[in-house]
Formats: C-alpha cells, sequence, structure tokens
C-alpha cells in the first residue's frame, strides 16, 4: 500500500510539473492544481499510513497522526484562494490582452521598433 | 518629562500638520512648532539634573534576545545635541512658515520635518546602538523625504537619490560596525561599550568595526570622499538646508564619533584616519566654497569644510580637541544656520542665489545685510564672534598635532583651510552686500517681514553674545566635553578667553584673515585659473558607478528572469532535482523499519483510477472540459484515498473543496478558449516530459522510503493525542488543533483567505471599470446557450435542499469539536448550498436575496475570532486561551460550551464568505457578459401578472 501512496504521489508530481511547463494558464492552473495534490498527499503521508484508526478520541488505542491532517486541512482551503487568485489573474490577463500565453512576448532586439512576438 | 516621551512627541505630532492641512498655513506650522516647543520642555526639565553631572536613564526591553532594547540615555552630549535640534527647529519651523509659497503644501513639510527630528533626537538619546541603528536609517529616509520635497525639480530629486545613496550605504557599512562592536563589548548598551576601551582596543576586529562605523560617519557627516553629496542636496528648500546641512543630519556623523569617541579614540589608525580625513575636507572644502557662485553651493561646501575641521580636531583623540570639537559645533549651528537662512531670504527676495548677479544689497536690505555679514565674519574668525573662539582652539590644537611625522604639516593646512575660509566669507559679504548697487536684480529685493529674519537674528545675537562673553558658554562647553570623554580623559583646564596672549594660534589667526583678504584682492585672476584647470566632478562619477551598477543589475537580471514562465518552472524543476539529488548521494538511508501493508484490489482499484485520471488529463488536456473532468475524478480519488486512510476531516475538506473549485474553474472556462493549442515542439515536450519524470520519481523515491521508516524523532502529536480532550475539550484533535492547540495559525490563515478572496473582488472591479467591461458586454458566448436558463426542476430541487444543506452544515459545525466536521468544512458545505441556488436561480435573484454582503461577513468572522483570542486577556491568559466548561439543561443531555466554538465561528464565517466573495466575483464577469439576466428564476411564474418576455430567437442554434 505504501508503494501505491508513493507512486501516486510521483505521478501526480510528474503531471503537475509537466502540465506546470505548458504555455498556456489553463494547462498551468491544472498543473499547480495536481501539484497542490501531490503536496497535500506527501504531507499527509508524513504522518505515515495508518487504516481505520482516525483521530477521534475512544477507547481505542492506536491513533492515526492528527498534525499533519490539521495542517492539510488548512492547506486545501488556502490553495483554494489561491487557485481562484490565480485564475484570476489568468481571465483578466485574457480578457486584457486577447493572450492566454503565461510567458511575457519576447522582445527582438534587432526589430526596428521593438515589435513583440510571441 | 520621560525620556520617551520627548523622542516620540515628534513622530506623534508629525501626524497633526498632515490632517491639520486643510487648516491653513498658521495652524500647521502653529501645531508644529507646538509638539517641537512641548519636546524642548520636555527636555529642559531634565536640564537641572544633567548639568550636575547626571546620566538621566530610562529604558524597556523591547527585543532582549537580540540585545535591541529602547534604553534612552540623556548626558551632556545628548543634552546637548537635543537642544541645538529642538532649539533651531523651533526657528526654522517659524522660518519656514514664512519661507514656503502658497502653493507648497506645508503639512506635507511639517510632516516629514518633524519625522526627521524625531529621528534625530532618537540618535542623540539612544542607549542602545542597535536603536541608535534605527533612528540613523530613519533619519537618512526623511532627509530623503525632505531634500526631494520639490518633487518636480530633478536636481531636488537627483540630490535626494545621492543622498540617500551615499548615507543609506553608510548607514549599512555602519551596521556591520556596530554589531562588531556590540559583539566585542558583549553587550549593545552605550553605557557598557563606553565602559570596555581597552577590551574593544585590544581585539583583532577593532579596526574593521572602526572603519565600517567611520564609513557611516563620514557619509553622514560628508567627510572626503564622501563629501559629494551635500552640495547636491543644496536643492532642497532653504529651511531644509538651514536645519539638515548645518545644525542637525550632518552632525550626526560628528556626534556618533563624539558618542565612541571614549573608545574609539586615541589609538593610531583613529588618529591617523579621522585626522587625515578631517583635514583633506576642511581645505578642500574650503578651496571649493571660494569660488562657486550659488550662495547655498558656498555655504554647502563651507560646511563640508567646517564638518572636517571638527572631524580633524576628534581626530586628534587629546581633552583639548573634543572640547574644541565641541565648542565649534555650538558656535558652526549658530552661524552656519544663520547664513543659510540669509541665503535664502536674498533668494527668497531676489529670486536668485547667484553670486554674481547680486551685490550692493546693503543699501536695499540693511538687516540681512547685518545679519548675513556678522554670521559670515563669525565664521570667518574675526574676534569678538563666537567663530573666532572655536577657530583660535582649532588652530592651538593643530599646533601641537603631528601627522605622519611632520610638524609643520596639521599647522599648515589648517591655516590654508582657515584662509580660504576667510576668503569666501569676505567674498560672500562683498560680492553680495557690498559694491555698488545694480540696477539688474532679477527681482525688487527688499527686506522681508520679522518672520523670516527674526530666527537668523535670534542665532546672530548668540553669535555675538557667546563672542564678547566666552566665560557664559564655558561651563556648559565643559560638561559637554565631560561626557564626550567620559572616563579616557580629564577636561582640560583651558579657559575661554579672547586674548590669550601671543600665542602662535594668534599668528596662523591673522594671517588666514590677512591672506583672505589679499585672495580677494586677485579673486578674478584665481578664479579664471581654477576654472582652467581640469578636475574630477564628483556628480558625474558617481552617475557613472550607479550607471554600471544598474547596467549589471540588469545584465543579470535580464539574463535570468526574461519573463518566461516556463523557464523559470523548468529552472526551478532542474535544480530541485539536483538539490535532492546530491542529499540522496551524500546522505545515508537507514533500514526500513515499517512493514509494508497489502494493499486489497478495492484500494489498487482507487489507486488505477487516480492514476488513470491524471495520465488522462495530461494526454487530453488540449481540450480543456475534459481536463476539468479528469482533475475532479483526480480529486475524488484523493478524498477517497484520506477517508481510507483514517482522515475523514481531510476527506470532507477536500471534497466541498473540490466542488468549489470545479465551479470556479467552469466560470473561468466560460471566458477562456476551449482548446490549447499545440505550439511547443515534440523535442519541447518530450525534454520536459524527462524533466517531469524525473521529479515524479524523485517524489516517489522520497515518499516511498520516508513510509517505510518510523519519524526520526517522536512526533509532538502524542502531546494532542493525549490533551485534546483534557486541555481542550473534545475528541476530534484534529479539529482541537485547528481550533485550540494551532489556533493562531488558522487565525492566519483565515486571513490569508480573506485577503485572497478581496484580492479577487479588487480584480474585478478593475476590470470591469476597465476597457474589458465593453469588450465584456459585447462578447457573444462561443457555446450554444441553454435553452432554459432556470430549469424548473432544478430551481425547485436547489431550493428545496437550501434549508436541509444548512442544516447539514449547522450540525457537522456542531459537531466538529469530536466528530468529524468543524467550522472549515460548515463554511464549505453551506458555501455550496448559496452556490447551488445563484446556479439554478441566476445572478439577479439570488443577489437580490442577499441580505449581507460577502466582505462583511469575511470580516466579521476574522473579528469574531480575533475578538475571541482577545478575550483571554482578560483573564490573564496569552492570545488564543481556549476554555470549556459542560452544561445541562434539562431536558437535554449534557453538553459542552467552549471559547473554541466561538473561535470556530469566525473561522465559518470566514470561509462561506471568502468563497462566496470569489465565486460572485467570477459571477459577476459572466453576467455582464450575458444578454440579460432575469428578476425571476423560473420564468414561468403563474402567479405573476406580468406576462413572460415573448420568447427570442436563440442563438447559436439551440
Amino acid at each position: 500500500m505504501e508503494f501505491l501512496v508513493a507512486s501516486a504521489i510521483g505521478i501526480l508530481t510528474a503531471a503537475g510539473t509537466y502540465m506546470v511547463m505548458r504555455l498556456r494558464t489553463f494547462p498551468v492552473i491544472l498543473g499547480m492544481s495536481l501539484l497542490t495534490y501531490a503536496v497535500n498527499v506527501f504531507l499527509f503521508a508524513s504522518g505515515r499510513l495508518t487504516v481505520s484508526a482516525p483521530p477521534i478520541l475512544t477507547d481505542a488505542e492506536v491513533y492515526t497522526d492528527p498534525l499533519p491532517q490539521a495542517l492539510v486541512l488548512t492547506a486545501i482551503v488556502i490553495s483554494f484562494g489561491m487557485t481562484a487568485v490565480v485564475v484570476m489573474i489568468a481571465l483578466g490577463s485574457y480578457l486584457g490582452a486577447d493572450d492566454d500565453h503565461v510567458n511575457d512576448p519576447v522582445i527582438d532586439p534587432d526589430a526596428p521598433d521593438g515589435e513583440a512576438k510571441p | 518629562m520621560s525620556l520617551f516621551l520627548v523622542v516620540a512627541l515628534p513622530f506623534l505630532g508629525a501626524l497633526l500638520p498632515g490632517l491639520m492641512n486643510q487648516a491653513g498655513r498658521q495652524a500647521c506650522a502653529g501645531v508644529t512648532f507646538t509638539v517641537t516647543l512641548a519636546a524642548l520642555i520636555g527636555l529642559l526639565t531634565n536640564a537641572p539634573a544633567v548639568l550636575s553631572g547626571e546620566v538621566v536613564q530610562t529604558g524597556v526591553n523591547w527585543l532582549p534576545a537580540l540585545g535591541l532594547n529602547v534604553n534612552f540615555m540623556l548626558d551632556g552630549l545628548g543634552f546637548f545635541f537635543a537642544c541645538l535640534i529642538l532649539g533651531i527647529g523651533l526657528l526654522i519651523i517659524t522660518y519656514a512658515r514664512f519661507y514656503l509659497a502658497r502653493e507648497d503644501h506645508m503639512g506635507e513639510f511639517f510632516t516629514y520635518l518633524l519625522l526627521f527630528q524625531g529621528a534625530m533626537v532618537g540618535i542623540v538619546l539612544s542607549d542602545n546602538i542597535l536603536l541608535l541603528l534605527i533612528f540613523w536609517e530613519l533619519t537618512s529616509l526623511s532627509s530623503f523625504l525632505l531634500i526631494g520635497y520639490w518633487k518636480h525639480l530633478p536636481e531636488g530629486r537627483q540630490g535626494a537619490r545621492m543622498a540617500l545613496t551615499v548615507t543609506g550605504m553608510g548607514g549599512l557599512a555602519m551596521i556591520g560596525g556596530m554589531l562588531i562592536l556590540g559583539q566585542i563589548a558583549g553587550s549593545y548598551d552605550l553605557s557598557v561599550i563606553l565602559q570596555n576601551r581597552e577590551l574593544i582596543q585590544e581585539s583583532p576586529l577593532y579596526l574593521p568595526a572602526l572603519i565600517l562605523i567611520l564609513l557611516g560617519c563620514f557619509t553622514k557627516s560628508a567627510q572626503f570622499p564622501f563629501h559629494f553629496w551635500l552640495p547636491h542636496a543644496m536643492a532642497a528648500p532653504t529651511p531644509v538646508s538651514a536645519y539638515l546641512h548645518s545644525a542637525t543630519m550632518v552632525k550626526a556623523g560628528i556626534f556618533l564619533m563624539a558618542r565612541m569617541w571614549p573608545v574609539l579614540s586615541g589609538t593610531t589608525e583613529w588618529f591617523v584616519i579621522v585626522t587625515s580625513a578631517g583635514l583633506i575636507t576642511m581645505v578642500l572644502g574650503a578651496v571649493i566654497a571660494l569660488f562657486k557662485h550659488d550662495l547655498k553651493a558656498l555655504l554647502a561646501f563651507s560646511t563640508v569644510s567646517h564638518l572636517g575641521l571638527i572631524t580633524m580636531l576628534l581626530g586628534t583623540g587629546t581633552a583639548f580637541g573634543a572640547m574644541a570639537a565641541m565648542f565649534h559645533i555650538l558656535n558652526h549651528a549658530t552661524f552656519k544656520a544663520a547664513l543659510f537662512m540669509s541665503a535664502g531670504i536674498i533668494d527668497h527676495e531676489t529670486h536668485t542665489r547667484d553670486i554674481r548677479l547680486l551685490g550692493g544689497l546693503r543699501h536695499l536690505m540693511p538687516i540681512t545685510f547685518v545679519i548675513a555679514s556678522i554670521a559670515a565674519l563669525s565664521m570667518a574668525g574675526i574676534p569678538f564672534l563666537n567663530g573666532f573662539l572655536s577657530k583660535e582652539m582649532m588652530l592651538e590644537e593643530a599646533n601641537h598635532t603631528v601627522l605622519f611625522n611632520t610638524p609643520w604639516l596639521v599647522p599648515a593646512l589648517a591655516t590654508i583651510g582657515s584662509l580660504f575660509s576667510a576668503a569666501y566669507c569676505f567674498r560672500l559679504i562683498g560680492h553680495t552686500f557690498l559694491g555698488p548697487k545694480r540696477d539688474d536684480y532679477p527681482a525688487a529685493p527688499h527686506d522681508p517681514g520679522p518672520g523670516l529674519w527674526m530666527p537668523p537674528a535670534i542665532l546672530v545675537v548668540l553669535v555675538v553674545v557667546i563672542g564678547c562673553a566666552p566665560f557664559l558658554a564655558e561651563p556648559f562647553v565643559k560638561i559637554v566635553t565631560a561626557s564626550v570623554l567620559g572616563e579616557a580623559a580629564e577636561v582640560p583646564k583651558a579657559y575661554f578667553k579672547i586674548w590669550h596672549g601671543l600665542v602662535p594660534a594668534l599668528y596662523m589667526s591673522i594671517a588666514a584673515v590677512v591672506g583672505g583678504l589679499l585672495l580677494m584682492l586677485i579673486f578674478n585672476p584665481l578664479l579664471s585659473a581654477w576654472e582652467n584647470t581640469p578636475r574630477p566632478e564628483a556628480k558625474t562619477i558617481f552617475e557613472a558607478i550607479i550607471a554600471a551598477a544598474v547596467s549589471l543589475a540588469q545584465t543579470v537580471t535580464h539574463g535570468l528572469h526574461n519573463g518566461a514562465f516556463t523557464r523559470y518552472a523548468a529552472i526551478f524543476s532542474v535544480t530541485v532535482l539536483a538539490v535532492g539529488y546530491h542529499a540522496w548521494a551524500t546522505g545515508t538511508v537507514g533500514p526500513a523499519t515499517r512493514t509494508v501493508q497489502p494493499a486489497g484490489p478495492v484500494e489498487l482499484a482507487g489507486w488505477a483510477m487516480l492514476v488513470a485520471a491524471t495520465c488522462g488529463l495530461v494526454a487530453l488536456h488540449r481540450n480543456r472540459l475534459l481536463a476539468l473532468i479528469f482533475i475532479g475524478i483526480v480529486g475524488l480519488m484523493v478524498s477517497v484515498g484520506f477517508v481510507f486512510f483514517s482522515a475523514p476531516d481531510l476527506a470532507m475538506t477536500q471534497i466541498t473543496v473540490e466542488v468549489v473549485t470545479i465551479i470556479l474553474l467552469l466560470l473561468a472556462l466560460n471566458f477562456l478558449p476551449n482548446q490549447t493549442p499545440i505550439e511547443s515542439t515534440t523535442l519541447r515536450r518530450v525534454r520536459d516530459g524527462a524533466v517531469a519524470l524525473a521529479l515524479g520519481a524523485g517524489a516517489m523515491m522520497m515518499s516511498y522510503h520516508f513510509l517505510l521508516r518510523e519519524a526520526v524523532q517522536t512526533p509532538i502529536s502524542e502531546f494532542h493525542l493525549a490533551n485534546s480532550y483534557k486541555g481542550g475539550g473534545g475528541t476530534n484533535v484534529v479539529n482541537v488543533i485547528l481550533v485550540d492547540f494551532r489556533g493562531f495559525d488558522t487565525f492566519g490563515e483565515i486571513i490569508v483567505l480573506g485577503i485572497a478572496a478581496l484580492l479577487i473582488y479588487a480584480l474585478t472591479e478593475t476590470l470591469l471599470s476597465g476597457p474589458v467591461r465593453a469588450r465584456l458586454l459585447n462578447r457573444m458566448p462561443d457555446q450554444p446557450r441553454a435553452g432554459d436558463m432556470h430549469p424548473m426542476m432544478m430551481v425547485v430541487l436547489t431550493r428545496v435542499m437550501m434549508p436541509v444543506v444548512l442544516m447539514v452544515g449547522f450540525y457537522i459545525f456542531l459537531r466538529g469539536h469530536n466528530e468529524p466536521g468543524g467550522g472549515f468544512i460548515a463554511g464549505l458545505v453551506v458555501s455550496i448550498a448559496v452556490v447551488m441556488q445563484y446556479m439554478a436561480s441566476g445572478f439577479a435573484w439570488a443577489t437580490a436575496r442577499q441580505r449581507y454582503p460577502y466582505h462583511g461577513i469575511i470580516g466579521a468572522g476574522v473579528l469574531i475570532a480575533g475578538l475571541t483570542g482577545i478575550g483571554s486577556w482578560f483573564f490573564g491568559k496569552p492570545f488564543l486561551t481556549s476554555d470549556f466548561t459542560y452544561v445541562r439543561i434539562p431536558p437535554f443531555e449534557k453538553f459542552e460550551l467552549a471559547t473554541a466554538a466561538l473561535f470556530d465561528v469566525g473561522v465559518f464565517l470566514a470561509v462561506v464568505g471568502a468563497v462566496m466573495l470569489s465565486l460572485e466575483s467570477f459571477s459577476r464577469l459572466a453576467r455582464r457578459a450575458h444578454v440579460k439576466d432575469s428578476d425571476y428564476a423560473m420564468d414561468i411564474d403563474p402567479s405573476r401578472d406580468d406576462p413572460p418576455e415573448p420568447t427570442k430567437p436563440l442563438e447559436g442554434g439551440a
């Protein structure tokens, strides 16, 4: 089971990184969401994997580590806020310039009037 | 009055002039004057103690761990400087009231002036060198604002920038020096440092500390080779020049040298560096000053020269030198401030400061003539004026100083410096006031009102009084000198007298005055010789250095930071990989200590779905809607994973966040293109893929390794598990950690969330008020619209569900402390309930029924959480200490009441507000883009009288 989780983290990271390196805003945002999953699961897994032992105090002897859960919980909510901000910025730039590239246009120094090309 | 108040008054008062600006110029100046007067009176209440030789001290610990404490100390030296700063400040405020033109923003000026004044007083009263550094930097910043006060003048801006660059860099050097000094002495308190002369001077770090501190002092006090900024700072309004550049800021460096005198002086290094810098500055400044045509430039260079003189005196390291330096600081402050103010009067009345355009003003401006002449003659060193006395002491000291084993060097240079000094004073008087009256002044000159001439007149009275009766100033100067010397030396027995007999200093004085007069006779040939001599222009050199630094920074920045986000991501990924590989290759990995848990078919199926969705997303990401569906699956599987691995809270959060995120992305996709075109080359995609795979493999390896090993340290969660119920009163440990153990974190997080939402709102507002608005309004949807905007089934269903969902949210909130749930999740659930109304019934319908703005809900949430935290203060507990109790109201079961629940209400509200504000902002964009939004969600409403609008032909062929 450890291998499954570890490989899931790896695959999410790889997919997220690949998507973040795309040229348009939307795939980059999706890539960052994937990376968020990867990071959250990674942080969560730092409490090690325990099945059927939620950190709700009962008569049980074994509980899973609650601290990474608390940290990841707020991270999930914050990541929503940050995604929303990034989406807004992407939207603003697309609506303002009719262009959803993430990279600045390259200024060609040889062009006579500093003409921009994508 | 407490020293705290003396220092704080100008800072607090700095608010007033800005606020009073509407009340008029008189009110502005009046309030500034009152504040300064109050601080001065406060200072003077400490005078009896200081004059009897005591040191007034007060302090509180600020950051004791860093050795940074707000300690103030008032001894003779501090008292002397504070008196100068506040006393001359009063005169300058009066003068500025009449000097500034009607169009100048007076409130702003006086605010800056008070900030500066406070910072200066802070410097001279600080007992802690770190505190001193803070005030030191504050003077650099506030003087930047003052010098650049006339923002419309390019010289003002350039001068301000140059002053800030030079003094700021010196300040940085000084921070280093002070830290070293503090390390050597083992304390950052001046009173401790000043006791450790031997320890400091024997330390191998003495020289670096000395050089760094002197860099700070020399830049601030415009000593060679940093003297060039001061004349350029003369673009400031004259009151600023008179205040900063005669009596206060440039004396800060001198002050610090005097303050540190007991521990730093007396060594060869100190003697050679300080004395030679002072001598060079003194001669150089005097020579340049003679040939300046701008009155203020002349005075600026003369200030440079006099600062050099004082530095030289401090450099000699003798008690007599220190006393002469203190006396000259007093004298220089009086006559130079008066001269600056006179120059300002001349500028104000004749509209020029160019000496070549002036002359003969004694007939037209007799009062100014008298004031300026007395001050200038004092500066020249004419008997019966105070400048003569201290200059004579300087010459006397120079006579005994042997630099570089050449006995004649210092006396000769000192005489030459005095000679040029006398010459420029004579030129100032002669070329401005004497000579025939001209008829080509730029404006008709006449004496100004008393508001302008009174302040310099008061100073000139002091010049004459001290000059004629030096014994009046003697006790005070000796008290100041005693506090400079500390225990390092005895105050010299010498008396302040006009006539010391036929001593060498007298002959040198006579030589200087006579030589100065002779120079004036041959001034014109000298001037043409001077102008024909090529010499380096400091400003050009400075600008070349700045330009070189800028172009270097540009090369580096543009090389690395060319706006290609993709590239940064690649560079970052490769760097992380390399660092990770290095750690892996050099570190050691212990044996696996945990057993691998077996995975059943259900787990495998979940994993397969996650992997398939992720791969599908990457493969098919060009179809954006499809990608969104895939990411939804990924999120769902992550939530399921959380449930499986004993994290019910996380699962609930993840799945609710997933819903709002998908809605958000859908809203965004409404505007963005639906497809991502293929742009990158295959090679590039392969390269990106390789980097991504390597990074993924790294992440996997790392996770796999630590999943199989126990934590190196015992996890702190043992504490949380043990104390959750006992201390926090809840059995859901995750929730107790959130609202209790780590409540402060959560508090910060809801604030961040609120800020993010407000940012989105602000961006939307900006978009909607800009050119984008027109585009949105004229936009045609690129997807076919649904024929029925508000399907009746959905409207009815969501409205029926609304109370149910709210109840579920309430339930989740209440059980949160003991069972999975809590403020975050409840907030998300309730948000989804509200969002459903927007989706089903339309924006207008939902907005019309919304009672409180979402900003207010965010604010209320943060406020409630904060107030809950503050509440614990009233019980003498730290911020956010929680408490709980059990109550029983029959017929209910016993239940728990915890302050943490109140905090959770804050979390809940902030989450609801933030989520809703974000989504609402997005949908506002969409709303404008639509053709029309109905107020009636169900378009067919039998209870309504007005007929439904005729069905429009649907565009897009729906």
